[in-house]
């Protein structure tokens, strides 16, 4: 059953990252941007991560591409010729596409105990469970801390100090989207 | 724990973003692939999540924050470039002066 709704997520994505890569009109483009991540965020709570579900809903196809979109019709961008680039780039970015999905491919053979295999570095067949800590997994954590409190108790002990450091980043960011979008500086 | 196919997703997602990165001129259009590239990248994180322990969910909260971050100076830059050249096109965006 978890297979089967992962299956139906991954197709919509994928079709809607082709739909918005091709897409002419860049508001069709961002609205099949929003499918992508609507259906990633699907996904992301089979994979026992809620809460991150929650925020991609929120922060990602709410604020960020509400931002996007805001831009796009402020600019009055919504009908224009198409901005294929010339052939040489499409040779290129064949390429390179093709070069990148090879050695991609290795990806989706990749199984738990190859991941415990790699991460002990030993040549035995290695047991996921025994290798990793049963108690630190996403599904354990869910389960004895609840949602919130699976990812609040990395967040707010082991990487106390890059999250405040993102509040300064935030804060940098806002600065410098005033000065750069303001007409007279 | 569907780890490979959630890896195998990953790895076309972010593809689909390079090729979009490569072919496509529209600035915006380009953001939006650089903002899927992050979303693959997040899928991977969060599948190896599962086994590793929550570190990989705490780093998607920070590539998202970095990722709003990053689109509104980006924003910013295009509108800023918009009223110069009255276009999006990065084919007109040549010159490091202005």
């Amino acid at each position: 059953m978890t297979e089967a709704v992962f299956y139906l997520f991954a197709t919509i994505a994928v079709l809607s990252a082709l739909l918005c890569v091709t897409q002419r009109n860049p508001i069709a483009s961002a609205f099949w941007l929003i499918s992508t991540m609507l259906c990633l965020a699907g996904i992301y709570v089979l994979l026992n991560a809620q809460f991150i579900g929650i925020i991609q809903v929120l922060v990602y196809a709410g604020a960020v591409m509400v931002l996007f979109l805001f831009v796009i019709m402020l600019l009055n961008l919504g009908r224009g010729e198409s901005d294929l680039k010339r052939w040489p780039v499409w040779t290129l970015a064949a390429g390179v596409v093709v070069l990148l999905l090879a050695e991609l491919a290795a990806l989706p053979h990749y199984s738990a105990e190859r991941l415990a295999l790699e991460y002990t570095g030993s040549s035995r067949l290695a047991d996921p469970s025994m290798v990793f800590d049963a108690g630190k997994t996403a599904a354990a954590a869910v389960q004895t801390q609840g949602v919130t409190g699976a990812i609040a108790a990395p967040l707010f002990q082991t990487y106390l100090i890059p999250f405040e450091l993102t509040s300064v980043l935030l804060l940098t960011a806002i600065v410098g989207a005033v000065v750069l979008a303001k007409r007279r500086v | 724990m569907l780890l490979g196919q959630a890896l195998g997703l990953s790895a076309i997602l972010f593809t689909i973003g390079v090729a979009g990165v490569l072919l496509r001129r529209n600035a915006i259009v380009l953001f939006m692939c650089i903002e899927l590239m992050l979303n693959a990248v997040n899928l991977s994180f969060i599948a190896l999540a599962q086994a590793h322990g929550l570190g990989g969910q705490v780093i998607v909260f920070f590539v998202m924050t970095v990722a709003a971050a990053e689109a509104a100076v980006g924003l910013a830059i295009i509108i800023a470039m918009f009223r110069h050249h009255r276009s999006v096109d990065l084919g007109n965006v040549n010159l490091l002066r202005g």
